[in-house]
């Protein structure tokens, strides 16, 4: 602040409040929704103080699922969803690390080829490719399973080339004393690199755990088998059924849906800020 | 691009590349291959027969006026969500940047939707609009006697999807803009108070030109969100109806493949997207390539 105008402290903090309410107001909303029970959420005005079925609800929702569209427990949707977005990232940080590790210390043919190679995937969305991609799952016998879900998503430009900045602003003469005493490419790996990479790792790995949880046309395109349904795509089914939308049970679905990357976020909010600049840039 | 000192291995970096390699030639390289080529023939539902008929599915697409209209929307869409986003995330960068005792409350109560899902984003916009039981379309019809009801209304079905996923955008857009704003060294603005130039001066002759390389970074990153991302907003809440008028081009993929089985002309129709974001994908990489060298 370079100098002081009450006035326009005032509005500074009027549109900070305005947006704060604007950004929250919908989950506010939701909460409240997901507490009362379906009958009182069937005409408005809704009540936008929190009802005495919170626990009752909520048990039911995690324990035994909806009947109506299927019955499935949202216990097992939020297990699915969190093996898909733990395989995702940590498949994408595995699988990246190493390619990166390969492109920055060593030398040999076919370097370049490989090299963009892998960054034409980062012009290929799912979105884009969505028939043939599903062609070739299902001939490699991957619907209905987790592998299936994971795999064809762990393939990362961003996470290749991030590493491959990042080993690059390491000393050589790292690798010269590595050398010297006679440590091989794995050791040097092992000891030196993943060490130094630690905290690029974990706010990489922030970024990708969003990214795999909130996975919607993936797993609604391989998955017929309701023991497989991911939360954020099986709230859909409830929001498209037949009969009338049960709005309870819809907003408990999308708080708990939420809940898991909205406290990896907050919990770990300086490391998410580095991974979401540095992986965009 | 290398390192000065590396070391010598016949066949190690090819088994650390390989997983990489595997995965993207499996899942991203062969299937666009696919695309590509079926783009090129039109198959009968069952797939016993398929014919060559070189361009016609993208002549049959220029010349079907439902899929320009939605080229139109498409277009639309993501300017507005695109404006709506950015506008609202760059006043707030702004406040955040001026208070000093508040700034991390405000930033944690600003940042979290990033995390949300946009098929969540979705679907609670969907229930706050909802024509029988939502709280906003309760508040148009008591306070401006304005009907609101997004199943039979097309514009105010998009207009609802372009909240849902401009609210999603914002919390990522504020982090950039503030990031870019935290930059922009302070002696300039002060420089600037010296010679009595107000607040809304300083802004638009000092800050807001030094933040164009974050917005035209931002711009490109929304416009690819809104054309691929928000596939799942739409999915989730309007599947594109009323009559077509929340169908942005990637639903029109899935629709037309998945659902009309008309497998030439969705995978034409992916070729044209993956022309767009291979393009958009240039124009960012050229400017990137400009602001490492200036």
């Amino acid at each position: 602040m370079v100098e002081n105008r009450p006035v326009l402290s005032f509005l500074t903090h009027a549109v900070l409040i305005f947006g704060v309410a604007f950004l929250c107001f919908p989950v506010w909303m939701a909460l409240v929704a997901s507490t009362h029970e379906g009958s009182e959420l069937t005409r408005a005005p809704l009540p936008v103080w929190f009802g005495d079925q919170g626990v009752v609800n909520y048990t039911r929702l995690i324990g035994e699922g909806i009947p109506a569209v299927g019955g499935v427990p949202l216990g097992r949707m939020l297990w699915n969803s969190f093996v898909m977005a733990i395989g995702i990232s940590v498949g994408k940080i595995v699988i990246s690390l190493m390619s990166a590790y390969a492109f920055v210390y060593f030398r040999f043919p076919g370097r370049m080829i490989f090299f963009w190679l892998i960054f034409i995937t980062l012009m290929l969305p799912v979105e884009v490719r969505i028939l043939p991609t599903y062609d070739v799952v299902a001939r490699l016998g991957m619907l209905n399973s987790h592998s299936g879900l994971i795999v064809p998503l762990i393939a990362s430009a961003t996470a290749t080339f991030l590493f491959r900045q990042f080993f690059l602003t390491i000393p050589d003469e790292l690798v010269e004393a590595a050398r010297i005493d006679r440590a091989g490419p794995i050791r040097f790996f092992w000891d030196i690199l993943l060490p130094l990479s630690k905290t690029n790792i974990a706010a990489l790995f922030i970024i990708l755990f969003i990214y795999g949880w909130n996975q919607y046309l993936w797993p609604f395109l391989i998955t017929t088998d309701t023991d497989l349904y991911t939360i954020v795509m099986g709230i859909q089914r409830m929001v498209n059924s037949e009969s009338r939308p049960i709005w309870d049970a819809i907003m408990g679905t999308a708080i708990l849906a939420m809940i898991p990357p909205v406290i990896v976020v907050l919990a770990m909010q300086r490391l998410f800020v580095k991974g979401l600049v540095e992986s965009e840039k | 691009m290398q390192k000065r000192v590396v070391f010598r291995n016949r066949w190690l970096p090819y088994l650390l590349v390989a997983p990489q390699i595997a995965v993207t030639l499996v899942f991203f390289i062969w299937p666009a291959y696919r695309a590509l080529e079926t783009s090129l023939f039109i198959e009968d539902a069952f797939g016993f027969s398929r014919q060559f008929v070189g361009l016609d599915n993208f002549a049959a697409l220029w010349a079907n006026p439902a899929y320009l209209a939605s080229f139109g929307r498409t277009v639309m869409f993501g300017l507005s969500v695109t404006a709506i986003s950015m506008g609202m995330a760059l006043a707030l960068a702004v406040a955040a940047n001026r208070v000093i005792h508040t700034a991390s409350t405000y930033r944690t109560l600003l940042i979290w939707p990033y995390a949300v899902a946009p098929a969540i984003a979705g679907v609670l916009w969907f229930f706050m609009m909802n024509p029988t039981v939502g709280i906003v379309a309760y508040w148009l019809e008591q306070w401006f006697g304005y009907d609101w009801n997004h199943y039979v209304n097309g514009n105010q079905a998009l207009l609802m999807v372009i909240i849902a996923a401009a609210w999603k955008q914002v919390s990522y857009n504020f982090l950039f803009f503030l990031a870019g704003l935290q930059s922009i060294p302070k002696s300039l603005i002060e420089a600037a108070a010296i010679d009595r130039a107000g607040p809304v001066r300083r802004f638009w002759s000092i800050v807001f030109p030094l933040l164009a390389p974050t917005t035209f970074f931002l711009l490109v990153v929304n416009l690819v969100y809104a054309f691929f991302d928000t596939f799942a907003i739409i999915h989730a809440t309007t599947n594109g109806g009323p009559a077509d008028s929340t169908s942005i081009l990637i639903y029109r993929v899935f629709s037309t493949g998945f659902l009309g089985q008309d497998y030439g002309s969705s995978a034409a129709q992916s070729v044209i997207l993956m022309v767009l974001v291979v393009g958009m994908t240039i124009v960012q990489f050229r400017y990137i390539d400009r602001r490492v060298n200036y």
